[in-house]
């Protein structure tokens, strides 16, 4: 067990390794207690209008039941969190951030909450905040996570694609279940109300679905190439120098007005001054904080880095200088006082498995 | 080793002293073969040495404590033969899927083999960590040293708060 955000959790579960729990999710399905993110619902005549301007993201052309990843972005553009945004309805989102980024998160909500509500904005209906406290959140993934989930219900799962959500009858339960995850395989977010946590988990966990700890999440999500916030992404980094210019929807790019939206267009025209990348590395795994050399010049550092359990070889994701950050550019990072090759490497670094119908 | 390695687990190394070869028990011992003792000693950063007073060498290795608060180690950085080491040097690391953890010399001397086979066995060090995983073998410059060292007792208690 480790403190995380406040909470205690295990980086695994009873004796089995962090190497045969990642790849147990990788060929048949883990169930990930993650009950420590932030479940929020925002609700009101303007919700869309309110988170339109809190992030980057297109949510008036998104459709109803279907999820984006997004930031949410302080005034110069850099990124405050990261988060999976559900459309429920134009007047009702479900929203899914960070633990580690709770205060911070919340504290920010409720100020541009009070800003929006007494403005003119907000003439044509407020927007109110709830958040989901003591709500469960259970992370179903692994290529075996639909079977097993699909024998729990009469609702047929082939129509529940990749990035969509519905509400699904389960055993006399009826879940809000979203598929996606953070690990690159096909899965399912399950959130649960307080006083059904552990009966639902009893249910999602039996054979041959294992209970997974934090060490896997992290090995799992590298190597899909997803982002942990504090590691890859902070509040002096854009989503642009982050790889993630995709979550800035098109029709806002130019002129969408939103807080930070000045720093983002200025990377977007310009282009960022450092991108993040994925490496492969020789010999020794870099980690985080291992610095990045051109010759002898530091261009760059590592930000996350692990032996991958899938690929057998050490993978890692960084912030280079632009012009650095080219697929196949062979760069040097610096570990143990010893510098080892590192060759950019598209992310993610094991191909995703995602049902799209 | 680093601090991730605080959590209580059981040593499985029941021995303090090995009595190599052959039985202690001295109206036993043929007359013309000398008895080594091996002295192992431990330090609070979970690497053990094994002291073989015949030949002044020492096998390097961590502990078993260790390796099962590391879980899989799939990566081990050995130094090179030959290399003068001081007591407290860092002369590599053992790397995990969660994490790296430096190794320091827990005595001074000279780097006099590494264990070749962990560089395709890694696993080694998990599944015999104290025998079939040791990582290299110093020849000693100072036997004293090992007086500042933990023995077995101590070590443990170091852990077991």
């Amino acid at each position: 067990m480790v403190p995380f955000a406040g909470y205690s959790m295990p980086l695994s579960y009873g004796d089995v390794g962090q190497v045969a729990s990642h790849n147990h999710v990788r060929t048949d399905a883990g169930l990930f207690d993650v009950g420590h993110m932030v479940q929020s619902n925002f609700r009101g005549a303007t919700a869309t209008q309110f988170l339109e301007w809190l992030t980057p993201s297109s949510l008036s052309s998104l459709k109803s039941y279907s999820s984006t990843l997004s930031v949410i972005l302080n005034e110069k553009g850099g990124i405050i969190d990261d988060t999976i945004i559900t459309k429920h309805a134009e007047d009702a989102f479900y929203v899914v951030t960070n633990a580690g980024r709770r205060e911070r998160d919340l504290a920010w909500f409720e100020q541009k909450l009070e800003q929006w509500n007494s403005s003119e904005h907000a003439k044509n209906g407020t927007v109110e905040m709830e958040v989901l406290e003591n709500w469960g959140l259970l992370a179903l993934q692994g290529p075996r996570a639909a079977s097993y989930l699909q024998a729990l219900t009469s609702f047929d799962l082939r129509t529940l694609t990749f990035g969509t959500s519905a509400f699904i009858p389960m055993e006399g339960f009826n879940l809000h279940v979203a598929r996606g995850g953070y690990t690159g395989e096909d899965g399912f977010e399950i959130s649960v109300p307080p006083s059904e946590t552990v009966e639902v988990a009893k249910m999602l966990s039996k054979y041959p679905v294992q209970l997974t700890g934090l060490g896997a999440r992290d090995s799992l999500r590298l190597e899909a190439g997803m982002c942990l916030y504090g590691n890859d992404l902070d509040e002096d980094t854009s989503p642009v120098e982050a790889g993630l210019s995709w979550v800035v929807g098109k029709e806002r790019k130019d002129n969408g007005e939103f807080i930070g939206a000045e720093g983002v267009r200025n990377h977007l025209k310009n282009g960022p001054p450092r991108r993040r990348v994925g490496f492969i590395v020789e010999g020794a795994p870099a980690r985080q904080g291992a610095k990045i050399f051109s010759g002898d010049q530091q261009i760059g550092t590592i930000t996350s880095g692990i032996p991958s359990p899938t690929l057998n070889k050490n993978i890692a994701m960084g912030y280079v200088q632009s012009g650095f950050h080219k697929k196949g550019t062979a760069l040097e990072v610096e570990v143990r006082n010893r510098r080892r090759q590192a060759v950019v490497t598209p992310m993610p670094f094991v191909k995703p498995n995602y049902w799209r119908g | 080793m680093q601090s991730i390695l605080k959590r209580t687990l059981a040593s499985s190394n029941p021995l303090r002293r090995c009595y190599a070869n052959p039985s202690p028990r001295a109206f036993s011992q043929p007359p013309f073969r000398v008895r080594t003792i091996v002295t192992k000693r431990y330090t609070a950063e979970h690497e053990c040495v094994a002291f073989d007073d015949e030949t002044g060498i020492g096998s390097i290795s961590i502990t078993d404590h260790a390796q099962s608060s590391l879980g899989d180690v799939v990566f081990v950085e050995l130094p090179q033969v030959g290399t003068e080491v001081s007591q407290h040097d860092q002369i590599g690391a053992v790397e995990s899927v969660k994490a790296a953890s430096d190794i320091y010399a827990p005595v001074s001397g000279k780097i006099q083999k590494i264990n070749e086979a962990l560089s395709a066995q890694p696993g080694l060090l998990n599944k015999s960590p104290e025998n079939e995983g040791w990582l290299c073998k110093i020849k000693l410059s100072d036997p004293s040293e090992l007086e500042n060292l933990m023995d077995e007792e101590k070590y443990k208690a170091s852990y077991e708060h």
